[in-house]
Parts: structure tokens; sequence; C-alpha cells
């Protein structure tokens, strides 16, 4: 995140907000990206392809660290399923911001500027790091900005960017083998037959396997 | 004979085919499997289903969990080769960037052309279909009937393999006895649509598509397909057995390796290439059809784009099958002495009546499906179920404001999650993370049901192409120039479909997601955006207002033909690419029925 970025979101912030730290420091990498290539329209489809392999992953460790901490706060280990850095959703979100396409280019500054911020915001409440604070302190920054449509008007762009980080976090996690675990997505095999939904549940549903209209 | 260089063609064909999707995969099977010597020129790459198609595989397997990007719109694993709204070096004008002035042109540059990813709904002309101006005063009437069409829809869809029933509904026509395979089982979203759409008027009947929920009959379908031909059977009965049935997973819009659904490649060519009759030459960019004596055609100028050199191959008959635009792009770009305006073209009709089909959608969460059990509901990938146009009686008493008709698609079930699925679902969670988002996450997942509208549009005066006068793509062939405009028969029914979607969702007892688009003109999608595009060539029963006959034999040059959608004079909502295949076979007959008599 550029200077200027900074000083506006903190700003926007300390509006709301008592400044608890002094430390206003922002420093990341340019959001800017190498031009590199993309795929192209004819790709191999059945090869398996690992984030890196087509274009560099440009996010620094620190950045890394920051993005694992707030993936998992978003989707955490449960008893049920593991948590999204355990799954390979970092490398994700770091193959998705170092993309050379149009829509992957637009959503580097905000991911980035993101980062930057919420570690930021950690230094200006609680004197650390994002990823250095404790549950409760991470919570309370997220919690603040979790929902764009009740979010105070000093964390709007905040909230901009946690809305997309999630849906990133989510996409990458559901689309992983872990995440289809999760949600009992059983299909993806061959079938010797289709046979339809069980008579048991459609009878709870109030419905007939022979719901449709005949002339 | 198969797969040819343009230093190995033959001397001269029966007959070229140019371009290898619906249309000319079609025209190549009729005429080959009938004894034609025939030429297939295709303009992109050569494609091969059985190996190249990434059956089942995951989204983490492919680069950005398989999203959508510039090089391949439709996702990582679409079949599209080489294809898109935008193709590099090969581009077109708009006349506008206004959405309510574009047209969006979708090719693919592949043997097999737009048939390896598209969406395979299989849905024949009604009655009405062909003769709507006569019902409505609007647009134009077909040069045939539906009952000059029915046996080839029969045909297609015994050779191809069409799941659906027979429902006997207004405008929407049974099948002959046999020609179609059973539907597939509908899905729980499916069984609740069809309970609840019924409460608001909406009849849902079994979809039809082009996968083979079983195998095709190989023992009696031969016979029907080629009659008093041996050879022929032989070998259709031989490769229909090759063909696999469903396997009940990994999409469609793929391809498919074990050829358990239509697409050129895996149907058509096949057993074309084995009659012996077909030659194919891929990366052969055709661009002009050349004409020798007696002002017949003698001939397909093209680009060889492995070697960037000009080639040209002889015929007694030239068949256009490249897409509607691109087979109008061929025309007009064939200046002669006689025709200084493109060949074919004395009615100057070439370009014009180009149509796309209106689309519009919209989405639900439905708390009935939440909590589910877990169920394989990949099916046949989409379309078990859909909705035929049902209001017929209002519209023709003025009643509704537009005046055709349209169908509605529906999404839903527990499909593979991707990076979409659970994206923006904060409108039902109110911003949730953590572990409190999981649970949302596994309650919310496979309770979305989605519509799409796909109504017909009506041929005007206002949305054409012609050659852009300037620019040229890296070949140095000029391109087209598109201009296009909605009527308001089109706007209304987009925001018609808007709220019996709405009607539908609520009555399933579901919320709305996002805005129900009241203004017509926003809820309708650009132009080109459903990739239905036809017309720019019609055919008629004049040669003053058509360019075609009902063959889609040109009336200029009775050597020429049309076999893709150009020749449409109108386009009913139903998905066009099963009328296409019927109208190319016909055509194919009349052509081989020519030849014989030595009358071309």
């Amino acid at each position: 995140m550029d200077r200027r970025t900074t000083i506006k979101w903190m700003l926007a912030a300390s509006a709301s907000m008592p400044l608890l730290g002094r430390r206003v420091t922002a420093v990341a990498p340019s959001s800017a990206l190498p031009q590199t290539q993309g795929y192209g329209t004819d790709p191999d489809l059945t090869k398996i392809y690992n984030p890196g392999d087509l274009w560099p992953l440009l996010l620094t460790p620190a950045q890394r660290r920051t993005a694992a901490v707030l993936c998992d706060l978003i989707i955490p280990a449960d008893s049920v399923s593991p948590s999204a850095s355990s799954v390979g959703v970092v490398d994700f979100l770091a193959e998705w911001v170092s993309a050379p396409y149009p829509r992957q280019q637009t959503d580097r500054p905000i991911i980035l500027d993101g980062l930057a911020w919420i570690d930021a915001e950690g230094t200006r409440r609680f004197g650390k790091d994002f990823a250095a604070l404790n549950d409760t302190q991470q919570h309370s920054i997220c919690d603040d900005i979790a929902f764009e449509q009740t979010v105070q008007p000093a964390f709007a762009q905040a909230a901009r960017f946690f809305a997309r980080y999630r849906d990133l976090t989510a996409g990458g996690y559901y689309s992983s083998p872990a995440g289809r675990k999760d949600l009992q997505y059983i299909g993806n095999v061959a079938l010797e037959s289709f046979e339809g939904p069980p008579l048991e549940l459609l009878q709870k549903l109030g419905l007939s396997p022979d719901q449709m209209q005949r002339g | 004979m198969p797969f040819v260089t343009p230093a190995t063609l033959d001397k001269t064909y029966d007959v070229i085919v140019v371009g290898s999707g619906a249309a000319g995969g079609q025209s190549a099977y009729t005429l080959s499997m009938e004894g034609a010597k025939v030429l297939m020129l295709e303009a992109g790459r050569k494609y091969i289903p059985e190996t190249e198609t990434p059956m089942f595989r995951t989204p983490e397997q492919g680069p950005l969990r398989g999203a959508s990007t510039p090089d391949k719109r439709f996702g990582f694993y679409d079949a599209t080769v080489d294809g898109g709204w935008e193709v590099p070096g090969e581009p077109y004008v708009q006349t506008t960037h206004e959405a309510a002035g574009r047209f969006d042109w979708w090719r693919a540059r592949m043997l097999g052309g737009r048939t390896n990813h598209w969406g395979r709904i299989s849905l024949r002309n009604g009655p009405y279909d062909f003769k709507a101006r006569t019902r409505d005063g609007l647009g134009f009437d077909w040069p045939l009937s539906y009952g000059d069409l029915a046996p080839y829809y029969d045909k297609v869809e015994l050779l191809v393999g069409i799941y659906g029933s027979n429902d006997g509904l207004e405008n929407t026509p049974n099948s002959a006895p046999g020609c179609l395979l059973p539907p597939p089982k509908p899905i729980v979203s499916d069984l609740l649509i069809a309970q609840r759409a019924r409460r608001v008027g909406v009849p849902v009947i079994a979809g039809h598509r082009a996968v083979l929920t079983r195998q095709l009959d190989f023992k009696t379908s031969p016979a029907r397909l080629h009659p008093g031909n041996p050879t022929a059977q032989k070998i259709i009965a031989t490769d229909m057995q090759r063909r696999a049935a469903c396997i009940w997973a990994t999409p469609c819009g793929r391809g498919c390796s074990i050829r358990a659904n239509y697409q050129s490649t895996t149907v058509h060519l096949p057993p074309a290439l084995a009659s012996g009759n077909l030659d194919i030459v891929t990366d052969a960019m055709a661009h002009e059809i050349t004409l020798g004596k007696h002002g017949l055609a003698s001939g397909v100028s093209f680009i060889d784009k492995t070697t960037g050199k000009q080639c040209h191959a002889a015929a007694r008959v030239v068949v256009l099958a490249a897409s509607s635009c691109e087979s109008v792009r061929i025309l007009l770009n064939s200046k002669t002495a006689r025709f200084p305006n493109g060949v074919a073209n004395s009615s100057g009709k070439v370009g014009r009546y180009l149509m796309d089909t209106v689309g519009s959608s919209l989405e639900g969460q439905i708390p009935l499906l939440e909590n589910l059990p877990p169920l394989n509901e990949d099916g046949a990938s989409e379309s078990h179920v859909y909705a035929p146009w049902w209001l017929y009686r209002e519209q023709l008493a003025g009643k509704l404001g537009f005046a055709r008709g349209y169908h509605i698609e529906f999404g839903g079930g527990r499909r593979m999650p991707d990076l979409g699925t659970l994206a923006g679902i904060e409108w039902l969670t109110g911003g949730s993370y953590g572990k409190k988002f999981k649970d949302d996450a596994r309650r919310y997942y496979g309770t979305f049901v989605s519509f799409d509208g796909r109504g017909e549009m009506i041929a005007n005066k206002d949305s054409y192409c012609e050659i852009d006068p300037q620019v040229q793509d890296k070949f140095g062939i000029p391109v087209l120039r598109f201009h296009w405009k909605w009527s308001e028969h089109e706007t209304r029914q987009a925001a018609h479909m808007q709220q019996t979607f709405k009607e539908i969702i609520e009555a399933m007892g579901g919320r709305v997601k996002g805005e129900v688009q009241s203004d017509g003109a926003k809820a309708i999608r650009a132009g080109g955006s459903i990739i239905h595009e036809v017309g720019g060539a019609i055919m008629g029963k004049k040669a003053a207002t058509s360019v075609t006959n009902h063959w889609g034999q040109t009336w200029d040059v009775k050597n020429v033909f049309l076999a893709d959608g150009a020749v449409f004079p109108s386009n009913a909502d139903k998905n066009p690419t099963l009328t296409i295949m019927a109208l190319a076979w016909r055509a194919a007959d009349h052509i081989l029925d020519l030849l014989r008599r030595k009358d071309l």
C-alpha cells in the first residue's frame, strides 16, 4: 500500500476511533504487477497446475503471514474440517493476486492494501502487527469490517477489502478437496445409473418423483 | 483419406463444406455417408476429444481454480480452443460501446467449433415458429413448415441422441416414436420448481439435451437413418456402439472423451471419416468463394495458417457452414464483376436480420433446500427439466405487450463447489466469518436456484453486419462491423422474465438474490451474449427479399448453399442447434439429389 492510501485509511479510521498507537507505518512492495503472460487461448487442459507454475507468486513472507492469519480467522479448523491456510489457500491467494489478468490485477491492490491496512490497524489499536495480536484483538478488528451493509463509514474501504478477501478465501477453500468434503459434495464420480433423490427425502419435502406436468 | 493438407488435396471434390460445427458436421456426415466426395475446411486446429478433454479434473488442479479469464471466458476447463468473444488477431468492429447497441461475437477456432462446449439443449421449433408472421404480422415466415422439417428432426435425434419426453404441449412438438432417449431423473430442486412453478401457471417438463442417457439403438436406427444404403448403415451401427452412455459425472461443457454427448467431433465426423469420402483440412481460413463458368461457384480460396500461403480447393458445390456471421463474411468478401456487393447478394440482404436470443437471469435462495443429506446431483450436468413457453393464448390476445415467447432453463443442486459457490453470501449471513461462516456455508450450499430466460428476438432492419471498410484481421481479410438494436418486444419480454422468476422463487418460499429488474432494457443481456447467432442470409420465397430458397440454396448461384443458422428468418425461443442440424441434413439430401441428377 502506498503511503498516501495508508494515510487516507488511517485518517478515516481515526475520525471515529481514538488512536491507540503512535506508530504509523506501512511498508509493502509495490502493488503494481510486472508484465507476465497468461496461459493463452489453447492451454493443456489435462495437465495438473500448481500455484507458481504459470507466473511467479508475488507475496512477501510478511504478507503471507498476515494473509494466513486472516484466512484462518475466516475459515478456522473445527471438528469437521481443517483451516484455510492448512489446505493451500494462501498459495491460491498468492496465485490470484499475481495473475496477469484484469480481474486479478484489479484485486491485487485491494488485497495488498487491505493486508497492509489490517497490520497498521493492529499497530494503531494494540501496538502490534495483526498476526501478533491475540484472538480477541484480531476479532475486534474483524468485527468492525465484517459486514459492508452496517459498517461505520470510517471502515467502508476496509470492509470492501474484507468482503473480497472472504470471497477469495471461501472460494479457495471450498474448491479444494477439504472444502468439498466439508460440504459433503459426493459427485464427480462415474455412476452406472442416475437414480435421482431417495423417495423418503422427497416425501419429507412433500414432493413426488413424478412432479412433471403431462400434456 | 481423412486429414489432408493443402498440398495433398484432390484435384476436385463433389462438395466443399466450410466449417466443422453443427452445420458443417451434419452436412459432411450426410453427404459423405451417401457417397459424395467431400472436403471440409476448418479455420481452427485439429481437436481430439478422446485425449484432450479434462474429464474429472477438479478446480484446484487448474490455474486460478478454473476461474474465467480473457483467455478462457467460460473458465479454464471449458472445451473452447482459441475462442471466445474476442479472438486474438481476428477483430471485429462495434459501432457503439453502449450495451444496448452491441453485438459480441463468440467464435471457436477448433475442429467441431462451438459444438465442443455448447449447452446441448436441443429443442424443436414448433409449427407456429415457422409461420410467426402469419400469426402476428411481425418478422418473417419461413418458406417451409414444421411438417417439412419434422422427418429431419427425427433423423437428427436418432443419430445424435437426445433425451426428453413427448408432452404434447402447444407448439412444443412430440418426436416420432423411438426418437428420444429417456430423460434423466429430476434432482430435488427440479421437483420443487416443478411443484411450485405450476402454482403460478408455469408448466415444467423434461428437458431435451444431446446426452446419451443410454446407448443409441444401433440395431434399428441405422435403417431409419440411411434407408437402402447398407454401407452407411453398417458404419453408423458400428460407430453407435463405440459411443458410451453418460456416466453422470464431469460437466458437458468440457466436452466428453467417452462420446456420451453431442459434439461434431465425436458424433458426425468419426462415421463421416470412416465412409472414406471425407477429407478434412484444419487451419484453413476460408475467405472467398470463387466463381467459374456459367456464373457457378468453382471452389473456395483459403489461407493455410500453417504456412500463411493462399490456397484454393475446387468442387461442384460449396456449402457454407462457418457460423452465421462467418458465412456472411465470406459471401460479402467474395466480390466479382457480377457481384460487386458480394456473391449471392443481388438482394442486398446478405448481413441483414442478424438475431440472437433474449436472455435474462435471476437467482434465489430456497430455505426448503437447506440441510439436505449429501446427494450426488451431478446428473447429466444441467437441464434435466425446463419450462416451455406457456402463454400463447394471452400473447395472441395482445395481453402481454410483447409478441413472442420464452422458455426457462433452471439451475440448482449440490454441484461441485467452485470459486463462486459461496461467494457474496453476506446478504444471508450478515457478514459472518469464523466457525459461524463454516456453518453458514454448510447451510446454504446447494440451496440456490437460478432461472435463465431464453426468448425469441424478432428480426429487425437495425440489427445487421457488413464489411468494415478499413479493418482487416491478421490474415489481411476484411472484418465484420456490427449494428444492433433490440425492439420493445425483446426488452418487455426480458422484464416479464424477471417478474416470472420472482414469482416462482417466492412460490418456492425463497428469497430473491439482488434486484428484480423491471426495466427491460436493463434486464436484457447484450446482443451476442447467449451465443445463438442466427440470420444474416435468410431463406425466403422470393429472390428479391431473401438470400436462399427453402433448401438453403442461394438464389443467385445455384451451387452455393448455406447450411448454418444464417438462413433462419426468425429465431424462436428454442435453442437453434437442433434446427440447424435438421436443416443441414435436409439441404444435403437435396444436394445429393441434384448431384445424382447431374443438375449441379
